[in-house]
C-alpha cells in the first residue's frame, strides 16, 4: 500500500433524471485495495460504478486515476481513443451476468486473448498458451480451450470472464455483483479465487455488492450507498461490527445469523 | 531525559487516556448505551494486562476499540507504530484507514473469541496468512504454521482442511496460531483459552509466556483463574459505566 493513491474520486455525481444516479461521491483508493459499495437495489451502486469507470462519465466532480506516465490524472480530460486503451489494458470490468461480458460465439481461449491482440500480440501459439494457463489458473480443465461459453456453466462463464479481464494485468478492476447470479455452492469457489487474486496480483478492485459477506471476505473498506449518497465510509470490520449510520445499522441488523 | 528514562519509555507501546465508548442505536428508538467510560492505561513490552470486571462491563469492546473495529466515542488511544523509523506514536482514533491496516498487518493483532473460517482455505494455510500478507515467502510461512499447529495438538490430517468443519477447541487453537504467528509486538487477546481442555491450556499459557518474554506486550481476557494466574503480570478492573442521560 503506497502514499499514491491508484484513484482519487472528488464530488462525483451522475443521475439519469437529475433525481436517480449517485450524488457527490468523494473516496481514494490505493494500489493493491479492495473497496466494496453496499447497498440495497436502486441505491446509486451500480451508476456509480458506470461513473468511475468512465461508461456514464460524471456530470459534476472528478475521477483521478494513476497513469503510468503522467501522474493522477483528471480522467475527463483524456481523448476517447486513450480512455480506450487504458479501459482494456489498465482496468478490467465484470459484470453480473457473464454472457454481457463474454463473447458467446467465440470460443474460450479467444475470448482470453482478444485483449492481448488488442495491443498486438500476434503469435497464435503465445496466445493460445496464455490463454490455457489462465483457463487452468481459473479451474477449468485445459480441454475446454476451444469451447465456446454456451457449453459451460454459470460459474465457469464467470471464471472465464474474470480471466477475460485479468490477462492484461491490470491494476483496477470493476465489478458489478460478480456474485449475485451464482447458486451459493457456486459462489464460495469463485469468492476464494477473487480473494487469492487479488492478493496474488495486487489488485486493486472496486466491488458492487448488495452482500455483507462479500464485503467482510474481500474488501479492506466498505463504502455504503442510501438513496444515491454515500452515507458511511470506513473499515470493512468496523462498518460490519459498529455501524453508526441509521442505514447501515438496519443493513447489519438483517443479516441472517447462520 | 536520561538514557535509562528514554529506554524504559520506549518500552511502552500503547497508551489510553479517557476512552469512551457509547452505542447508539438508531433503530431502536435512539437509545444510547454507554458501555465504556473515561478508561486510562498504558502497557508496556513483556507485560500481559488482563482486564477484569462482571460481564457487561465492556471487556470485549475495550479490546475492540483497541483493533479500530469499534470506534472510540471519547478519549485517545496511542500506538507506537514500531515498524516505522524511530517508533512514532500514532493515534489510532483519527488514524487513516490505509495507516490503521498497516498498522494491523506489522504492529497490532487480535484473537477474537471464534475463527471466521474463510471458504476452501485450509487451516494451515489460514495461519501462515498473516506472515505471508508481511511479505514471508509461503512456504517459510507454511513451515512457521505447521510448526505451531504441531505445538497446540493439531492433529496432522486436518491441517490442509478447512477449519469450518472443525470441533470448537480445534477452531481455537488455529485462531491461536493465526495471531501469535505475525510476531505483532501488541497482542489482543479475547478468551483465547475457552473452549480448550487442560493440555492445550497449558500449551497457550507457554506460548503467552514466551510471547512476554520475547519482549511483546498482550492485553486479554481470560475468565479462567487458573489461566489469568499463569499470565497475568498486572490487572485492568473495568467498572460498568453508568447511564447518562
Amino acid at each position: 500500500m503506497s502514499a499514491t493513491p491508484l484513484l482519487s474520486v472528488r464530488g462525483l455525481t451522475r443521475t439519469w433524471d437529475g433525481v436517480h444516479g449517485c450524488h457527490d461521491v468523494s473516496f481514494d483508493l490505493y494500489p493493491g485495495e479492495v473497496l466494496c459499495i453496499v447497498g440495497e437495489s436502486g441505491s446509486g451502486k451500480s451508476t456509480l460504478l458506470q461513473a468511475l469507470s468512465m461508461q456514464a462519465p460524471a456530470q459534476r466532480g472528478t475521477v483521478s486515476y494513476d497513469m503510468c506516465e503522467s501522474g493522477l490524472t483528471d480522467l475527463a480530460t483524456l481523448s476517447s481513443a486513450r480512455l480506450r486503451l487504458l479501459a482494456r489494458t489498465d482496468w478490467g470490468f465484470v459484470h453480473q451476468h457473464a454472457r454481457d461480458g463474454l463473447r458467446m460465439q467465440v470460443s474460450a481461449g479467444a475470448n482470453i486473448a482478444e485483449r492481448l491482440m488488442a495491443v498486438g500480440q500476434r503469435h497464435y501459439g503465445e496466445l493460445r498458451e496464455i490463454a490455457g494457463a489462465w483457463l487452468e489458473k481459473m479451474e477449468i480443465d485445459l480441454a475446454r480451450l476451444d469451447d465456446t461459453p454456451h457449453a459451460f456453466s454459470g460459474g465457469m462463464q464467470q471464471r472465464l470472464q474474470i480471466a477475460r479481464n485479468l490477462v492484461t494485468h491490470p491494476r483496477l478492476v470493476f465489478m458489478d455483483e460478480p456474485t449475485a447470479s451464482l447458486d451459493v455452492s457456486v459462489q464460495a469457489r469463485l469468492l476464494d479465487l477473487l480473494r487469492r487474486l487479488v492478493s496474488d496480483l495486487d489488485l486493486a478492485a472496486i466491488l458492487v455488492t448488495h452482500d455483507l459477506a462479500v464485503a467482510r471476505l474481500l474488501a479492506h473498506r466498505t463504502l455504503v450507498m442510501q438513496g444515491g449518497r454515500v452515507v458511511e465510509q470506513g473499515l470493512t470490520d468496523q462498518i460490519l461490527d459498529d455501524p453508526q449510520h441509521p442505514y447501515t445499522q438496519l443493513l447489519v441488523s438483517s443479516i441472517l445469523q447462520g | 531525559m536520561s538514557q535509562a528514562q528514554q529506554a524504559e519509555h520506549a518500552q511502552t507501546l500503547i497508551e489510553v487516556r479517557g476512552l469512551g465508548k457509547m452505542f447508539t442505536l438508531h433503530n431502536q428508538g435512539g437509545i444510547r448505551l454507554p458501555v465504556l467510560q473515561s478508561v486510562d492505561f498504558e502497557a508496556a513490552r513483556g507485560e500481559c494486562l488482563v482486564l477484569s470486571g462482571r460481564s457487561g462491563t465492556g471487556k470485549s469492546t475495550l479490546l475492540r476499540c483497541l483493533y479500530g473495529n469499534y470506534l472510540a466515542t471519547k478519549g485517545s488511544i496511542r500506538l507506537r507504530d514500531t515498524s516505522a523509523e524511530g517508533a512514532p506514536w500514532v493515534e489510532l482514533t483519527n488514524a487513516p484507514e490505509q495507516r490503521v491496516l498497516r498498522l494491523r498487518r506489522d504492529v497490532i493483532g487480535y484473537v477474537s473469541q471464534f475463527l471466521r473460517a474463510i471458504p476452501r482455505v485450509g487451516a494451515l494455510d489460514v495461519v501462515a496468512e498473516p506472515l505471508q500478507q508481511r511479505g514471508v515467502d509461503r512456504n517459510v510461512a507454511r513451515a512457521r504454521a505447521a510448526a505451531l499447529l504441531e505445538r497446540l495438538n493439531l492433529p496432522r490430517r486436518l491441517w490442509e482442511l478447512p477449519p469450518a468443519t472443525f470441533s470448537g477447541g480445534e477452531q481455537q487453537r488455529v485462531n491461536i496460531a493465526r495471531g501469535l504467528i505475525g510476531g505483532h509486538p501488541i497482542l489482543l487477546l479475547d478468551e483465547p483459552t475457552a473452549s480448550l481442555d487442560a493440555d492445550n491450556r497449558a500449551v497457550v499459557i507457554a506460548l503467552i509466556r514466551e510471547a512476554l518474554a520475547e519482549g511483546r506486550c498482550l492485553i486479554g481476557i481470560f475468565h479462567d483463574e487458573a489461566v489469568r494466574d499463569a499470565v497475568a503480570t498486572r490487572l485492568l478492573p473495568l467498572q460498568p459505566a453508568t447511564a447518562i442521560a
